[in-house]
């Protein structure tokens, strides 16, 4: 993973000490809420519904076991034991003091670490797929391009106070893992015909109110010039976007409002005068980057392991372990393993405690290279593990809850914080998974189930993602009461879908019987082996919607 | 009193004798007193032919175009840009086209809601003086250049990015804790 060099450390010891000092201003009252909240926002500091939350940055989902340490320190020190892994790769700290806010950022300066831009209307962090550098699938590393925009658009003073948040992403796999089609500005990296890097350049996309899918704005971009493409793209934004309601102001709404194609010739425009500039990325600098992320010392191993094939016969639990929660690794005899951190109604999606951090940490040094992912379904990953390690490493796994075997499942729910803890939320998404998590927990219902991502947002801000959700459950609040609104056929990656509501929302105690309908509809119409999401493409939302509310109707008729 | 802070050699200084009188709205312009006039009077004047480019500056809003100053920027003695708020930054994008594409090279006024905590960032997008906020202490805001001033990309200030004006690579020794 990439080192930090001196200018890296002493920009982040820099950052603390400059927070250090606002936060002091801040104390005293020399700074107002007003001027003070954008400088906490860009040093990820939240002000939640019961107190401060600050969200941490793992660029592109990457961590050292070290750093993993720190987190669970930060976690047992400053908070209550435990974080929460967000669907943006990062981890949230819920329950912080303002006060100890810049002694926690120097904990993290001190390990190569930083909040800077986790939220504000500025970049965000730079996100890919959680198996980058080692998916058997992938084309390119996608990380040190992640690595170079990371940096250029740390600070970078022109585009600090954007009309509203911007988050990037980078993918370079046949199946897309990183939703590259849902942010601000997706980049999907391949090889042209003679080998060099191409990146396709997809703008406008995002979830919140008005969920939108982004759009090509150009094709076969060199590498080189990734910085001056995203500059232009962000100096037309910054310039042109609108500021006069906090709804309309992401960078989708003006494309939209432009059309793509001329907001793409706005961009050519501004890009033409800037291309051949200082800005233009350098080989040295790319190898420089990519050095440190060359491949660690894989073992020569063979393919097959006599013994991992043995377990798989004798330990069917295993084997559907393995099945669910191994990926294809590009080297032979590894695989990556996902830590599953939806366990059911033990706790809620995402959250892992300190001491669980430091297991995972330890056993990122015994079995792999002390290297840790974060997915952004909220899930941890360990991405080089020998196949011939997988048995002890799930009996290990087991013990720290962290190995149900439901990665891609029902129960693998996204779900954002909620109003639990989120002071936008208005309604708690966490309940709605664990009432599901509970209903739904026999496995073998699940595996016949098969691949189904289910998605809750607490409100329309959309950060549980619940557009993409192949079912998405959206809460909204009426006269003070929590209903949640239920949409299917919605799907990441490059078959990128936004789901379609099916029709008016539940009460909070309605929501897993009306899940169970949809299921049982799908298990009726399915062919063959058809994902859950087929089905609904293939027939639409018309027999689902038919069988949950004629029920439902049922149930009221007979109450009455 | 006013509050006006310059560059001197890329640091802060307290401007006590600024000449410049900030316009906006119509007013009687005389050659004897220079004013930064608003954008449309600054142009209703210099198509009148009355002299207006060497004595009198304009101000840009954020909606405004730098490019309609591109052709005239050498003639001018400074462009000052508006922050209706702080949290607007139209403005970082206009000053870096004035310096890096229009080639201004007279006085960039920040004038608005200008705070001690986003002055590093302005003189990094070409602004070398400072109206700061009224009811703010200049004192106070001088210390914003004196903090956090790294960058990665490159700016109006600094025209290369990182990657090529540092040696990059280099591991320090990680400090100990009586270092830090």
């Amino acid at each position: 993973m990439y080192n930090y060099d001196s200018y890296d450390r002493a920009l982040v010891q820099a950052r603390v000490h400059q927070f250090r000092d606002q936060v002091s201003r801040r104390v005293n009252g020399e700074l107002s809420e007003e001027e003070f909240l954008p400088l906490r926002l860009q040093n990820g500091v939240y002000l939640q519904r019961h107190a401060y939350m600050l969200r941490v940055a793992i660029p592109y989902g990457t961590l050292s076991s070290d750093q993993l340490r720190t987190l669970a320190l930060i976690a047992d020190e400053y908070d209550r034991g435990y974080g929460h892994f967000s669907t943006r790769q990062n981890i949230q700290f819920n329950w912080i003091e303002l006060e100890q806010v810049p002694d926690i950022l120097q904990r993290l300066a001190d390990n190569d670490m930083h909040a800077i831009q986790t939220s504000g209307n500025c970049v965000r962090n730079i996100t890919t797929e959680a198996f980058a550098g080692v998916a058997e699938d992938e084309l390119i590393d996608p990380r040190p391009l992640a690595e170079i925009m990371r940096q250029w658009s740390t600070v970078n003073p022109e585009f600090l106070f954007l009309p509203r948040k911007f988050k990037i992403a980078i993918s370079s796999s046949e199946s897309d893992r990183a939703a590259v089609r849902s942010h601000d500005i997706g980049l999907y990296l391949y090889s042209g015909d003679s080998g060099e890097m191409f990146l396709r350049v997809m703008v406008g996309g995002g979830l919140g109110r008005t969920p939108i899918l982004n759009e090509i704005v150009r094709e076969a971009l060199p590498w080189q010039h990734l910085l001056t493409y995203v500059e232009a793209i962000l100096r037309v934004y910054n310039r042109h976007g609108r500021r006069d309601n906090k709804y309309k102001a992401r960078i989708k709404i003006l494309v939209r409002a432009l059309g793509v194609e001329a907001f793409a010739e706005e961009v050519e425009r501004e890009w033409e005068q800037i291309r051949d500039g200082a800005a233009e990325l350098t080989k040295e600098e790319y190898f420089r980057v990519a050095r440190d992320f060359s491949a660690p010392d894989y073992e020569k191993v063979d393919a097959v392991d006599m013994d991992f094939g043995a377990w798989l016969a004798r330990d069917s639990g295993f084997a559907i372990w393995v099945q669910n929660n191994t990926q294809a690794h590009k080297v032979k005899g590894y695989v990556s393993v996902v830590l599953s951190t939806k366990p059911g109604a033990s706790a809620p999606p995402g959250d892992v405690t300190g001491d669980q951090m430091r297991s995972v940490a330890e056993l990122a040094d015994h079995y792999g290279f002390g290297e840790i992912r974060v997915a952004h379904e909220q899930n941890l990953v360990l991405p080089d593990i020998r196949k011939t390690d997988l048995y002890s490493l799930w009996r290990k796994l087991q013990e720290l809850n962290l190995a149900t075997p439901n990665i891609g499942l029902l129960t693998d729910v996204i779900a954002c914080p909620g109003g639990d803890y989120c002071s936008l939320a208005n309604t708690r998404s966490l309940p709605v998974a664990r009432d599901i998590q509970q209903r739904f927990d026999d496995l073998d219902f699940l595996h016949d189930l098969g691949a189904l991502s289910l998605n809750i947002s607490g409100c329309m801000n959309a950060c549980g993602h619940h557009h993409i959700g192949n079912i998405g459950i959206l809460g909204v609040s009426k006269n003070g009461e929590e209903f949640f609104q239920i949409t299917i056929g919605g799907a990441q990656g490059e078959d990128s879908s936004l789901g379609k509501v099916i029709g008016p929302a539940f009460k909070v105690e309605e929501v897993p019987d009306a899940i169970d309908r949809l299921l049982s509809t799908y298990l009726r119409y399915r062919e063959l082996d058809e994902p859950f999401v087929e089905t609904v493409r293939r027939l639409g939302i018309g027999p689902f919607k038919d069988e949950v509310y004629r029920k439902l109707q049922n149930h009221k008729e007979l109450a009455q | 009193m006013n509050n006006i802070i310059g560059l001197v050699n890329g640091g802060g200084v307290y401007l006590a004798d600024d000449q410049w009188t900030f316009v906006d709205d119509e007013v009687w312009v005389t050659k004897s007193r220079p004013m930064i006039l608003p954008l449309d009077q600054w142009q209703k004047l210099d198509e009148s032919g009355t002299g207006v480019r060497s004595i009198h500056g304009v101000w840009l809003g954020p909606d405004d175009d730098p490019a309609v100053l591109g052709p005239i920027s050498g003639e001018l003695p400074i462009i000052a840009l508006q922050f209706p708020s702080f949290r607007d930054g139209r403005a970082y994008s206009q000053a870096n086209l004035l310096r890096t594409r229009y080639g201004f090279k007279g006085d960039l006024r920040a004038i608005g809601d200008v705070l001690r905590d986003q002055l590093a960032l302005m003189r990094h997008c070409g602004f070398t003086s400072f109206a700061i906020r009224a009811d703010k202490c200049v004192s106070d805001a001088l210390k914003g250049f004196d903090g956090y001033d790294m960058i990665y990309a490159r700016s109006a200030t600094t025209p290369e990015p990182l990657y090529r004006r540092y040696n990059r690579g280099h591991q320090l020794a990680t400090p100990t804790e009586e270092e830090r």
